[in-house]
């Protein structure tokens, strides 16, 4: 019986990972309703618990990939792999409007470039403080400053470790959780209360999820100002950081 | 037909790292320069062309919208096949480098938001002398 199942699940790696992210998702759903009151935004936990995942697979097989490593699981490599990726981030600008985007004008634009490359001079600043020299691991642990979208993709771009990968990663998912917990608290300090700051916030703030969950919870109506912004978020972050951010490191560290 | 719109999509996705591959190369670096933001700007692009012609029904835009849609599901999978236990190692960066740049994003949205004038902050919110939500 157990092993029936467990044949199936191997032989149908990838639509078993569909069915094993949509349970993640729905756990995750659950916990920031209840446990959190919508504070935390539901896809942030789901990524929390996938990295848990990972870490799991890891300590269990000693390997470098995670939950991928557990034989059963092996389809989720497919799902997350760097094609189906690549594919889902680009469909996402088809929900940018172009016409509303004019609308945000020259503020977001200034806006969502500070929103670009300050995080990235801290993050990759502060990855070297800690050791991480060298021009690869500082670009992508800065990228991942950004969004913890732009992280990885900088990072499969420019050839980084699965370990600064991941560091990356738990470098933007840290930043979307404090923009979505903080940014109801801060409100005042940063003057949200009009849809021009909503765009400047969407654009410095970054991280769809973090942007759009804190100002749910500050003021609905400032919600598609922030987002239609940040949405640009990772385009921009996508597209600076294997290049222009990537040679200017290089340029700098060597 | 919902595959029209996926198609659409595919043929932006393989473009786009086409040109970021070609971009890689002229730039002598052997990696794909941008390649997934230069798919992102050909797909609204298309959007911004085919929307006023009507080209895009519903069922169409759907094909794209469904890839779109599962995008935080793809990245749950992608964050369950990093290497986290090496990561850990990594010690405290990852909450440092995100709690220095949420502070000085900050700062900086607060100070931009500032030089916006009592009259246009009054215009919208004529009803409201207090800040929204708190």
């Amino acid at each position: 019986m157990l092993e029936l199942f467990e044949k199936a699940a191997r032989q149908n790696g990838l639509v078993m990972a569909f069915a094993v992210v949509g349970i993640i998702v729905l756990l995750s759903g659950k916990i920031s309703r209840t446990l959190t009151f919508g504070r935390i935004h539901g896809s942030a936990i789901a990524i929390s618990i996938g990295l848990l995942l990972a870490y799991w697979g890891g300590t269990q097989t000693g390997g470098k990939n995670g939950l991928v490593d557990v034989t059963l699981f092996g389809g989720i490599g497919l799902m997350g792999g760097a094609m189906l990726r690549d594919f889902a981030i680009v469909a996402t600008a088809f929900e940018v409007q172009a016409t509303e985007a004019r609308k945000a004008g020259l503020i977001g634009i200034v806006a969502l470039f500070l929103g670009t490359i300050l995080p990235f001079i801290v993050g990759a600043a502060i990855a070297r403080a800690f050791g991480y020299t060298d021009a690869i691991s500082m670009t992508t642990i800065g990228a991942g400053a950004v969004t913890y979208i732009v992280g990885p993709v900088t990072g499969a771009a420019i050839g980084a470790s699965s370990e600064v990968m991941a560091l990356s990663i738990a470098t933007g998912l840290v930043k979307a959780i404090i923009v979505m917990v903080g940014t109801p608290v801060a409100a005042r300090f940063l003057g949200l209360k009009t849809p021009r700051s909503a765009m400047v916030f969407g654009g410095l703030a970054g991280t769809v999820s973090g942007v759009s969950a804190g100002l749910a919870a500050t003021d609905r109506r400032l919600v598609p100002y922030g987002a239609l912004v940040a949405t640009f978020h990772t385009g921009l972050g996508c597209l600076l950081g294997p290049s222009l951010l990537f040679f200017v490191t290089k340029a700098i560290v060597g | 037909m919902i595959i029209y719109g996926t198609a659409l999509l595919a043929c932006c996705h393989l473009l786009g790292i086409f040109l970021g591959d070609m971009l890689g190369s002229l730039l002598g670096v052997k990696a794909n320069v941008g390649g997934v933001g230069i798919a992102m700007l050909l797909l609204i692009f298309a959007r911004m062309v085919m929307v006023p012609r009507k080209l895009l029904p519903e069922a169409t835009e759907a094909g794209v919208g469904y890839w779109g849609a599962m995008y935080i599901p793809v990245v749950v999978a992608m964050a369950a096949q990093q290497n986290v236990v090496a990561a850990l190692h990594g010690g405290p960066v990852a909450l440092l480098a995100a709690l220095a740049a949420v502070v000085v994003c900050g700062c900086c949205i607060a100070a931009i938001n500032r030089t916006e004038s009592p009259e246009s902050i009054a215009a919208i919110n004529p009803d409201q002398s207090q800040p929204l939500g708190i």
